[in-house]
């Protein structure tokens, strides 16, 4: 491994429990990097250790080839955005930027230069002398990443920085963030829970549980390739089919015995061979709903089904699907005007179709509770 | 501020209870406090018929500058040492477990239920050339056998700390428990050290706490009379005992009110000089702010 900043064989306890279990992770320079999961699943405190809040009880976190595990917060360049943002109440903008620079003893005229240049960047000239109990949410988080920025740390640490934020500001400042990296190009770590952040800001993702990474990868990989059935219905919505292998179909697929379903076509990646048992994870909108039934293609799946709920959500619709004993989650884009189609009603006979290579298999043992979706 | 200068008919209404309660047990007393002070003394110990600025000339009595001087550095050192004792003791409280802290708390207060008077004496007895601080610090060779601990100003200063103290730490613990320790954090996340972290941003966080400490043992101790009384001997007196020999002694009660009258105004100097200090952030100071 010759990563950037390298966590090597990291584990915390807190009595009996662990919180970060044996996680290796190396990180590139200048890399977006989010950790992912669910509240309790340890990213925030490996983001602590990384930050020097919390010592690792085992293992080794490597920045630029120096070991930096016990040194104090204070002596590693590494710089924190918290999630309150922990702006000091008792200075003004300038101040609570200029925090970093004066602790390091840098001239007045540095300190003047360097904080103006933060100001620019997070374009909040005119309130400089605001305190912070006069700013608003958004011009918090921003102060707050620039008194980060500001020190020119290695790597900038982001602790849920958008979760006080509501839905319209969280948005904006997430491209704010995107932009911000861009121009100062250096790494980001970014915890938080919400996918679609993780999603949208990141080169790579890890998606942690209960202390353990179950998956490193792209947005692409995670969405499409999820490896375990917890990673699959963390990000986005999913449909998992439980059935047994009957046979190889082809180089690359398999057929599917599926209970209540005709057989199933699938990629098969992980060369499952007959006769094992796996859950076939299909996403919500690589499913095509149509009244009419598609015509046959090959290594395309087609079952029959009845329409149970439609919800219209603007930008695309989520029909329920009943087939047999089971209910397939489903959602179409709206390429044209919605009404010029006539739409699909409740309790209307539908047929639901998907490529083969839209499915991916996961080995049983992986699916946590999928059965009831 | 402009938004309070015009109270509403019904606030007024609403407040005029307390502000009746004020003047008539506090503003109209220290009033007449301050009229004494021109009236004659007569021999029965009672007030004489008339004005007269006999007892302001008595405020040049030779002995009172002293008297006066060791009042106010008796006070300003007492005050110091106990506000310096609460920071650190009301930072490790904040930082304490939950179930810590009520325990700590509760050591805080536990003096208070023993009195007051009882206590100083006990002081008295520990102090006493036979007592157990002298015979321990005697054995232990820290003190020679002639040193005498009490019946000095330093034997006021110890007593009046320790009966103090918790006048110092209560305030300043709740603004310390309302601190967000995380701002610690933030600070050694920029690179600050422990010590810059806890003067720059702790510090700061809770000088309101520190302001209300400060007034809570100064004012007190400015007019305390029974600690230099009991421990303090002649070369301890403060003129809160000053204004009681006057009283119980020369049976002068002029003289005694133009004592205490200037005891009043030494005391008014630092709280107008806290209010004007805590109006001067922007905010005005609210009533339950005030000890």
């Amino acid at each position: 491994m010759d990563g950037f900043l390298r966590i090597e064989g990291v584990t915390k306890r807190y009595g009996d429990k662990v919180a970060v279990d044996d996680v290796t992770l190396s990180i590139e320079r200048g890399e977006f990097f989010a950790l992912l999961g669910p509240s309790g699943c340890g990213k925030t405190t490996l983001l602590r250790m990384i930050a020097g809040f919390e010592r690792p009880d085992a293992g080794r976190i490597v920045l630029d080839g120096e070991d930096i595990k016990s040194l104090p917060p204070n002596r590693r360049k590494v710089n924190t955005v918290f999630q309150n943002y922990a702006l000091f109440p008792h200075l003004d903008v300038f101040e609570n930027i200029a925090f970093g620079l004066r602790v390091a003893r840098r001239p007045q005229r540095e300190i003047d230069e360097e904080v103006e240049a933060m100001l620019e960047l997070i374009r909040m000239k005119e309130e400089r002398r605001r305190k912070p109990d006069q700013l608003s949410g958004g011009q918090r988080q921003r102060v707050a990443v620039a008194r980060a920025l500001v020190n020119k740390p290695r790597v900038l640490l982001l602790d849920e920085p958008l979760a006080a934020l509501d839905l319209k500001l969280r948005q904006h400042m997430l491209m704010e963030l995107d932009l911000i990296h861009d121009r100062v190009g250096i790494t980001f770590i970014y915890v938080t829970h919400d996918q679609n952040e993780a999603m949208s800001l990141s080169d790579r993702i890890a998606v942690m549980q209960e202390g353990r990474i179950s998956q490193l990868g792209s947005p692409v990989e995670i969405y499409e390739a999820p490896r375990s059935g917890f990673v699959a219905s963390f990000i986005g919505d999913a449909n998992f089919l439980e059935g047994r292998v009957l046979a190889e179909a082809g180089p690359e697929h398999c057929r599917l015995g599926v209970p209540g379903l005709p057989d199933v076509i699938c990629y098969n990646d992980k060369r499952i061979s007959p006769g094992e048992a796996v859950s076939l994870l299909v996403r919500p909108e690589k499913l095509r709903i149509s009244r009419e039934r598609p015509d046959e293609a090959p290594l395309v799946n087609v079952v029959p089904g009845t329409v149970e709920d439609v919800i219209y959500l603007g930008s695309h619709t989520r029909y329920r699907v009943r087939v047999g004993e089971r209910r397939f989650s489903v959602e179409q884009q709206h390429g044209r005007f919605f009404l010029d189609e006539k739409p699909i009603r409740w309790e209307e006979p539908v047929w639901l179709a998907w490529h083969a290579d839209d499915g991916t298999m996961l080995e049983l043992a992986d699916v946590p509770e999928a059965r009831g979706r | 501020m402009s938004g309070r200068t015009r109270a509403s008919g019904a606030e007024l209404a609403a407040t005029a209870p307390s502000f009746l309660w004020l003047a008539l047990f506090f503003v109209v007393p220290t009033l007449l406090v301050f009229a004494v002070a021109f009236r004659p003394s007569d021999p029965y110990g009672g007030i004489g018929a008339g004005w007269t600025l006999e007892s302001l000339r008595a405020l040049g009595n030779p002995s009172y500058p002293a008297i006066i001087w060791r009042t106010v550095w008796v006070s300003v050192v007492a005050t110091v040492l106990c506000v310096a004792l609460a920071i650190p003791t009301a930072y490790a409280m904040a930082r304490a477990p939950v179930r810590w802290r009520r325990t700590i708390l509760l050591l805080v207060v536990i003096p208070f239920w023993t009195s007051f008077l009882v206590r100083v004496f006990a002081w008295k007895t520990l102090l006493h050339p036979d007592g157990l601080v002298k015979s321990l610090l005697v054995a232990l060779g820290l003190v020679q056998p002639e040193t005498t601990l009490l019946y000095n100003v330093g034997a006021v200063l110890l007593v009046t700390v320790h009966t103090d103290l918790p006048f110092a730490i209560l305030p300043i613990y709740a603004a310390a428990e309302k601190f967000d320790l995380r701002l610690l954090e933030a600070a050694r996340d920029l690179g600050a050290g422990s010590w810059y972290a806890f003067r720059r941003v702790f510090l700061p966080g809770i000088s309101r706490g520190i302001q209300n400490g400060v007034l809570m043992v100064l004012i007190p101790v400015l007019g305390s009379y029974v600690v230099p009384d009991i421990v303090g001997g002649p070369s301890g007196e403060m003129l809160g005992g000053t204004i009681a020999q006057r009283v119980f002694v020369d049976r002068n009660l002029p003289n005694a009110a133009g004592l205490a009258a200037l005891l009043a105004l030494a005391v008014l100097l630092p709280l107008i000089g806290a209010l004007w200090l805590q109006t001067r952030r922007g905010r005005p100071l609210r009533m339950e702010e005030l000890p």
